[in-house]
């Protein structure tokens, strides 16, 4: 059996091949549309969301790859949550998310976002996003620098691309009664409506 | 042959719509020292929102407004004529005049406020105001220069307007006309530094805030073949119509680099602001120009 580099990358391929060959033409043009116009809400939670305006401004630009931020939840695909979430905070991020439609993508900016980072002993942040949201792509560092960002975004853009059913926003969907016990720990009486109901006829 | 006609003239302001909007992110990118997105790129971004799924519902009126939209946006088109002689890319224009297709231009901003008045969102609400309020003070110059060009023409026909302009057009006879009609036009098309409406940073996206999926791709089609609408009035009216294709992609093109240019480096007025310079200096201008006449 072949070794290195390319056999790992050839491996690679080879899943690709098979994800797209159960695929019919229509759907992957749809992906490949879906992966090169992303709108993206920027949620500034944390101290990582200083390093968003320079990705999307002329030092680097990221534009060039179809990515735009919009202002408003309805429009976008993509939410970036930047850094560290106090419950109060997370409480906003869960209802921006649920009001996005599908399909959408979560990028968890920062090691706050995975295990609580620097703050993992803090005494009012949340140590992982994905107890509580589907995150599809984590971008590590304290703090991520432009280009690991955009490396993050690209990688998306190739999950989107394959189309896969491993998608975040499917996952929230068939295990919501995991996420909403989570969120119900957390928040207490506080926590918001639930938004299962709306699930209802979707595919 | 109507029909095709039509057909064709469509399909071709849906083109250049998106092929312009694509053009003019690209070019502002380059004055802000970026490379910016490919040409196609709102396209990718139409087609994308096509196939996302529409998430809020507030009744039927809410979903009218984008089509109110969108009937005035492919009405104009229709009623514009594309060349200036001949048979052939006149769509509806023999049966329609300049009023009418004014009349249909004020038809969009009327659907958005309908649309947007159903949802309630207060962000759609306080653009939408801001946008029939600038709206009234975008027309009177607008209005003031094309009454001028009827006089001069002697008709609210398109074809009598050519015919005054085949030995020297309009923004020549009557630059101040011109001027006048021009500054209300990078109002009319949403560029700097009249772009209170959807203005980011203060209103969000304006009346689009409640809309997303295929109605906010709708708005998106609908605003990029208007603002081709609008370039092809302004060829017709001051540039003396296009004697072919290339004339029309040459001359539109023009106009929409001046207007790109203007509008990436002139900061925002307030909606107070806008109103009053376009109350001052191009009714003036208008004005002036009238009584040159
Ligand atoms: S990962 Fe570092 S930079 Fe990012 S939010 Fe946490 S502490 Fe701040």
């Amino acid at each position: 059996m072949e070794e290195g580099f390319n056999a790992y990358r050839q491996s690679l391929e080879s899943e690709e091949q098979s994800i797209k060959s159960t695929q019919s033409v229509v759907e992957q043009a749809i992906a490949w549309f879906r992966a090169h116009s992303m709108f993206v809400l920027a949620y500034g939670t944390g101290c990582g969301a200083i390093e968003m305006p320079p990705t999307f401004t002329s030092r680097y630009d990221i534009e060039r790859l179809g990515v735009v931020g919009v202002a408003t939840p309805r429009q976008a695909d993509i939410l970036i949550v930047s850094g560290y979430c106090s419950p109060k905070t997370l409480k906003r991020v869960i209802r921006s998310y649920e009001q996005m439609s599908d399909p959408k993508y979560i990028i968890g900016l920062g090691s706050c976002t995975i295990n609580g980072g620097m703050y993992w002993d803090s005494y009012n942040t949340i140590k992982k996003l994905d107890d509580f949201l589907p995150v599809d792509m984590y971008v590590n560092g304290c703090m991520p620098r432009p280009e690991a960002l955009i490396e993050g975004f690209v990688k998306l853009q190739e999950k989107i691309r394959l189309n896969s059913s491993e998608a975040g926003y499917i996952k929230y969907r068939d295990n919501y009664a995991h996420y909403r016990a989570n969120q119900e720990r957390l928040f207490g009486a506080q926590v918001a409506p639930s938004y299962e109901e709306n699930f209802a006829g979707m595919n | 042959m109507v029909l095709i006609d039509c057909f064709l003239m469509l399909l071709l302001a849906y083109g250049f719509g998106f092929l312009y909007y694509g053009l003019y992110r690209n070019l502002s990118a380059r004055v802000h020292g970026r490379f910016g997105p490919s040409l196609a790129q709102s396209f990718f971004d139409s087609v994308k929102l096509f196939v996302k799924e529409q998430s809020t519902t507030f009744g039927w009126m809410f979903y009218a407004g984008p089509i109110i939209m969108a009937t005035g946006a492919v009405l104009n088109v229709l009623f514009i004529p594309f060349i200036n002689h001949g048979d052939s890319l006149q769509g509806l224009s023999s049966s329609a005049n300049l009023i009418v297709v004014l009349y249909l231009m004020v038809l969009g901003p009327l659907g958005n406020a309908l649309g947007v008045g159903s949802n309630g969102n207060p962000f759609g609400v306080m653009g939408i105001t801001r946008g029939l309020t600038r709206l009234i003070a975008l027309e009177l110059p607008f209005y003031l220069a094309v009454i001028g060009v009827m006089i001069d023409a002697g008709s609210a026909d398109f074809s009598a307007i050519f015919e005054a302009q085949s030995q020297e057009m309009n923004l020549l006879k009557h630059p101040l006309l011109f001027m006048a009609a021009f500054i209300s036009f990078l109002g009319f098309m949403g560029k700097s530094p009249f772009d209170v409406v959807g203005a980011p940073q203060e209103v969000y996206s304006g009346p689009a805030t409640e809309f997303s999926g295929k109605f906010f791709a709708l708005l998106l089609s609908q605003s990029a073949m208007f603002s081709f609408a609008k370039l092809l009035l302004m060829v017709n009216l001051f540039l003396g119509g296009a004697d072919d294709l290339g004339d029309l992609v040459l001359k539109t093109f023009v106009l929409f680099v001046a207007a790109t240019f203007i509008g990436s480096v002139y900061a925002r007025f307030s909606t107070i602001q806008s109103v009053e310079f376009l109350m001052r200096i191009p009714t003036l201008l208008g004005i002036v120009g009238l009584a040159l006449l």
